[in-house]
């Protein structure tokens, strides 16, 4: 109630609001079901996720920002195209730039960081977000975006890791005794743990309907 | 020619993109309700997958590795991945309308399907030669579309079953999935010689 009030009762939405509409109202992996690819392969650690979701998070923001700025320039025609010429042009310098200052996530995340390009999320959002909307609420789409993804995949690792190798942010956490699953971190452990979490958040949404109702 | 079997194997089996590297799962729990559909996407894709590992070798070692211009692979890979997706879609919509017409959003979404980019980048990144990487493409093209076939005879399977309110659609899926990628853990085992 309290939220459909603020929602109109403003002429736009208000920054703070697109932040955690793309955290948590439109949260792109748990409830747009986009990105599936880089959330179930780099989700088996905790450090791989956090790596993974920052680095999708700054193209993400900088390729809207970009965006926002071309969009009146840009013909409707070949605005894809273009659009993911920008994505690309980001993901080559976070590319770079991890490669030159953090080598050891860059050799861990592997081919997962140029296929940030592919990854639906950004497209989705230089498509429905930055190409309609103003530069500074277009950035924070792009942020809140990011940061959804970001809680997506930290969501899988918290659940993934302990589980499938025993550790934590790469910290052992049970004694010797324990021995992990490592079904966990295999790809069936990824989409048994992501349709589980999925079906909790259906659960929520239903019960709130319901409540609403 | 024992090699190219051994990639082969490799990519359909061992290391299948979808089931195994969660590589190109949009496509694979988007189009996979029916069985039809999921054919069709899958020979779509193996069609683009080997043109663009072919071409984008080519790019690579002729123009890029000449002037000395790897950093650019990303950006170069997916302009060629565009304009080949652009260019099946006019093919199909000429040659198989009924196909064109089911597989709607998905096609032009093929270029932005990382299992594409990633077996271009992929073959590259092993070093292999250029009959090597077309190979790599076509097989793990063929791997997606075993994994994207069986996925849909499961799920067109299970579509009227009773499922608790929580897991309909999408995760429901999901589970499936893994029970699927289960059964491909057990060629993980099998270790090729090269």
């Amino acid at each position: 109630m309290d939220h459909q009030e603020r929602l109109e009762g403003r002429q736009g939405p208000g920054l703070l609001q697109v932040l955690t509409n793309g955290v948590l109202f439109e949260n792109p992996v748990l409830i747009q079901l986009l990105g599936m690819c880089p959330t179930l392969a780099t989700s088996t650690g905790l450090k791989n996720a956090i790596g993974m979701g920052l680095s999708a998070t700054a193209v993400l923001v900088c390729s809207n920002l970009a965006i926002a700025l071309v969009r009146k320039i840009v013909p409707d025609q070949v605005r894809i195209a273009a659009f993911i010429v920008i994505i690309a042009g980001f993901v080559t310098a976070v590319d770079l730039l991890l490669q030159a200052f953090l080598i050891e996530l860059s050799r861990s995340l592997g081919l997962f960081i140029p296929l940030i390009v592919v990854n639906c999320i950004i497209l989705a959002r230089a498509e429905a977000y930055a190409s309609k909307n103003a530069v500074l609420p277009s950035a924070v789409d792009g942020l809140g975006m990011g940061l959804g993804f970001t809680l997506a995949l930290v969501l899988l690792a918290v659940v993934r890791e302990p589980l499938g190798s025993g550790m934590l942010f790469g910290v052992r956490l049970f004694g010797d005794a324990f021995k992990p699953a490592a079904f966990m971190t295999s790809s069936a452990g990824g989409f048994l743990v992501l349709g589980c979490i999925m079906a909790l958040v259906q659960h929520i949404m239903h019960r709130a309907k319901r409540e609403g109702a | 020619m024992g090699k190219l079997l051994l990639i082969a194997i490799n990519a359909i089996l061992i290391e299948n993109y979808v089931l195994v590297r969660t590589i190109g799962c949009c496509p694979f729990l988007g189009v996979s309700r029916k069985t039809e559909t999921a054919v069709g996407m899958g020979f779509a894709i193996i069609f683009t997958m080997t043109l663009s590992s072919a071409i984008t070798w080519l790019a690579n070692e002729y123009i890029l590795i000449r002037y000395n211009l790897e950093y650019m692979q990303t950006v170069t890979f997916i302009l060629i991945i565009a304009a080949l997706v652009q260019f099946v879609e006019i093919v199909l919509k000429k040659a198989m309308p009924a196909l064109y017409t089911a597989l709607g959003i998905y096609l032009p979404l093929i270029t932005t399907n990382c299992a594409v980019l990633g077996s271009a980048l992929d073959g590259i990144g092993r070093g292999y030669s250029f009959i090597e990487s077309t190979v790599f493409g076509l097989t793990a093209g063929v791997g997606f579309t075993l994994a994207i076939v069986l996925f849909s005879g499961v799920r067109e399977r299970t579509a009227q079953n009773d499922i608790p309110k929580a897991f309909q659609g999408f995760p429901f899926a999901l589970v499936s999935a893994s029970l699927l990628a289960m059964v491909f853990t057990g060629f993980t085992g099998l270790t090729l010689p090269f």
